[in-house]
């Protein structure tokens, strides 16, 4: 369970049974894609974000022409931080009952405007030990390839574990079993799974 | 460490069980002939390592293969994607229940369930299936890349008749005379080995090294050293017991019956001989030789018998007569002083010194065996009529070099060894043949040798013939096919519960000569241990 420690990133503004998007609190502070995040119970991995106006159909507008940096162009317009948003939209991998983590879809989605949380490293770890979450994520219906959204979540979870390259190796064999009959898909997944 | 090397994850009695390996064990690791266990759900399997593949998930890994300079990718796809597979051939159970486990292992009738665990055999499992060293069992080797020992039961080894095999210098010689070494400690059984190339009695060669030591140097007062050459004994100075003469009239024509392809003469000649000793009775053959011109008109007149017949025969028997050993009349009887030796126990070996054409070793151990089996199988009659088995002859071994001449199927009729490998043990005597042709020896007999043991053979017909009758033939083909030229081979048959590939034991060095003479005795490093042990 969330403790009261933990800072809140970010708002639920839509949600399903399969995915949320959440709107964070500050302008740009998205969790970086592939992190495990946690509304309520639910665990929820970053698989999509976008920043953009408040205002559907009114575009923005370039600003910056007289100004020095791009950091000015904000100092001189401070209503941008309240005009702008960022969202991102996070896969939901699974839920803590009783705490215990269930790698499968929760009974019922997210609640609107429940706070969202960056899971800590310790949950982290909890949470990988087990991988039936790798068949959800390369499943999930999200805008960005499944290829690259199982990287970018194996990546960002190797850095808690101290033998990341031993994390790696575990979920590329549990990938290798996934995706026996693929192994194009396979191949282009391992590619991009080497930190070094 | 674990052995366990992987699960089962296809199986037939028929075709044997098909083993995928887990990620850590490397393919390059398995190989043909060693031994493993499977732990079925209510007995386990022995069996043996008859085939290693590899195998992958999808086929297009083999079209487009992955960029393995990567040891990454490497690492993932080893052992998942790509996996090693082994093919064990499953040849003996052991049930889960008390009373299975009292009646040993048993034939394969069944195979393992899906996915059950595959372990490398471990000491505890070749000691329940072979039995450990005792009163009985000798030890012969290990078990390929094992350090467990492999024990035979001699007991039962020598109440069949066994055959050696293998090509020419892969060791058949070395595995001989640790066999006879077995024979000699753990069995009733006494030797009578024709030792056509003096390799058994006093000292042998060895390929690349110092000569080894014979029987007699190690068993010196259970062993006799005969000799048919007595120079060439001492010129190598053998200490012999006995120098054998042949008379000419202990020849007879049976003898020159299974010569006849080897003195190359023609059937009609060896009908004349036994025309001719009708004639001129039991001396016929030294008439034969020094008969003069007229005598010998006269004689083919009345014995009915072509010239041409009598020259081809005459020639024969004239190669015969010219052999050192052989004379006119021997003073005393060989036979009666190989058999004395034999029911006292002692070993005897029959060194042909340089008389090393197949014509005298044919001729030699045929009439020496015929007379030795026909007492033995007059001692027995008696025996049996009596119903005392004390008065029973001591088990006889035979031992002979380059069987496919007495056992051709030519031959194999007329000699007596063709007899012996017959009728078995009915009058205690049976045959250890060595041959490297095993596809010239009988059928029949072949079929009647109990334990087969063979070195690395790659004729086709030679391999047929020592694996003919087998179940898992060719799974066993396998096995035999890649043993390494020299000091492995297959040992199957009556006297192993299942067939094993091993490594004869040490024979050459000092230590190894010390662990045949005084098997058992305790080493000088178990001792700090025992003593430890104490103070525990």
């Amino acid at each position: 369970m969330n403790k009261p420690t933990d800072k809140k990133i970010a708002e639920v503004i839509e949600a399903s049974t399969t995915q949320f998007t959440a709107q964070c609190y500050e302008l740009y502070e998205v969790p970086p894609l592939g992190s495990l995040v946690k509304t309520g119970d639910i665990y929820g991995i970053v698989a999509y974000a976008e920043t953009e106006g408040m205002e559907p159909g009114r575009k923005p507008v370039a600003r910056g022409k007289d100004e020095a940096t791009e950091k000015a162009v904000y100092e001189s317009s401070p209503q941008l931080k309240k005009l702008l948003r960022s969202e991102f939209t996070a896969a939901v991998v699974g839920y803590c009952k009783d705490n215990k983590i269930h790698q499968y879809l929760p009974p019922q989605p997210a609640h609107l405007h429940s706070f969202v949380y960056l899971c800590p490293p310790e949950e982290v770890e909890e949470f990988s030990k087990s991988f039936s979450f790798l068949n959800t994520l390369l499943n999930a219906a999200i805008p960005i390839p499944a290829e690259e959204f199982v990287a970018a979540t194996l990546r960002q979870m190797s850095h808690v574990h101290d033998n990341s390259h031993d994390f790696l190796v575990a979920a590329g064999k549990e990938l290798a079993n996934l995706l026996n009959s693929n192994i194009a898909r396979l191949k282009n997944i391992l590619e991009k799974l080497k930190i070094k | 460490m674990t052995d366990k090397l992987g699960i089962v994850t296809n199986a037939s009695l028929e075709k044997g069980v098909d083993v995928r390996l887990d990620a850590p064990v490397s393919v390059e690791d398995m190989v043909v002939g060693r031994y493993v266990t499977i732990e079925g759900q209510k007995r386990r399997f022995f069996g043996m390592i008859t085939d290693v593949r590899l195998g992958v998930t999808d086929d297009s890994l083999t079209v487009s293969p992955p960029d393995i300079s990567d040891p990454f990718i490497a690492e993932v796809l080893n052992g998942t994607s790509t996996f090693g597979q082994i093919h064990v051939t499953p040849m003996l159970t052991i049930g889960g229940d008390a009373a299975a486990i009292t009646e040993g292992p048993q034939p394969v009738k069944t195979i393992p369930t899906h996915f059950c665990v595959v372990n490398l055999a471990s000491e505890g499992d070749i000691e329940r299936v072979f039995g450990k060293e005792d009163k009985e069992r000798f030890f012969i080797g290990n078990p390929l890349d094992m350090e467990t020992k492999l024990c035979l039961n001699l007991e039962e080894f020598v109440k069949r008749s066994n055959g050696i095999f293998g090509k020419s210098g892969t060791g058949k010689t070395f595995l001989t005379r640790i066999l006879l070494i077995g024979i000699l400690q753990k069995s009733k059984a006494v030797n009578l080995i024709f030792d056509m190339h003096s390799e058994y009695g006093w000292k042998g060669t060895h390929e690349g090294g110092a000569p080894v030591k014979g029987l007699k140097q190690l068993f010196p007062s259970n062993v006799a050293v005969f000799t048919l050459d007595e120079e060439s004994s001492k010129r190598r100075k053998v200490a012999t017991d006995y120098v054998v003469k042949i008379g000419l009239n202990e020849i007879t024509p049976e003898d020159v019956a299974i010569l006849r392809s080897t003195l190359n003469l023609t059937d009609l000649a060896v009908e004349a001989a036994y025309q001719l000793r009708k004639v001129l009775g039991k001396d016929w053959l030294n008439k034969v030789l020094n008969l003069s011109e007229e005598e010998l008109e006269e004689l083919l007149k009345t014995a009915n018998i072509h010239e041409s017949s009598l020259q081809s025969l005459k020639r024969g028997l004239g190669t015969i007569g010219r052999l050192g050993f052989v004379v006119p009349e021997a003073k005393d009887d060989a036979v009666k002083n190989i058999l004395d030796y034999l029911q006292q126990g002692r070993n005897v070996v029959l060194e042909f010194g340089r008389y090393q054409e197949i014509a005298a070793y044919l001729l030699v151990a045929n009439l020496l065996s015929r007379r030795i089996y026909s007492r033995y199988q007059q001692k027995m009659e008696e025996a049996i009529a009596a119903d005392s088995d004390a008065m029973k002859p001591r088990p006889l071994v035979i031992t002979i070099e380059e069987a496919h001449k007495f056992l051709n199927p030519e031959v194999a009729d007329k000699t007596i060894f063709g007899t012996i490998a017959r009728e078995m043990r009915k009058y205690n005597v049976s045959l250890l043949v060595i041959d490297q042709r095993p596809s010239g020896i009988n059928e029949e007999v072949m079929s009647q040798l109990g334990t087969k043991i063979t070195c690395l053979l790659d004729n086709e017909r030679d391999i047929d013939a020592v694996l003919a009758g087998v179940s898992g033939k060719n799974e066993l083909k396998a096995v035999l096919a890649r043993l390494a030229p020299k000091q492995q081979a297959l040992i199957f048959g009556h006297a192993v519960p299942m067939p094993v590939a091993f490594q004869p034991r040490e024979y050459g060095s000092a230590a190894s000569y010390k662990d045949f003479t005084s098997p058992g005795k305790p080493t000088d490093e178990k001792a700090p241990k025992d003593i430890e042990k104490l103070w525990e």
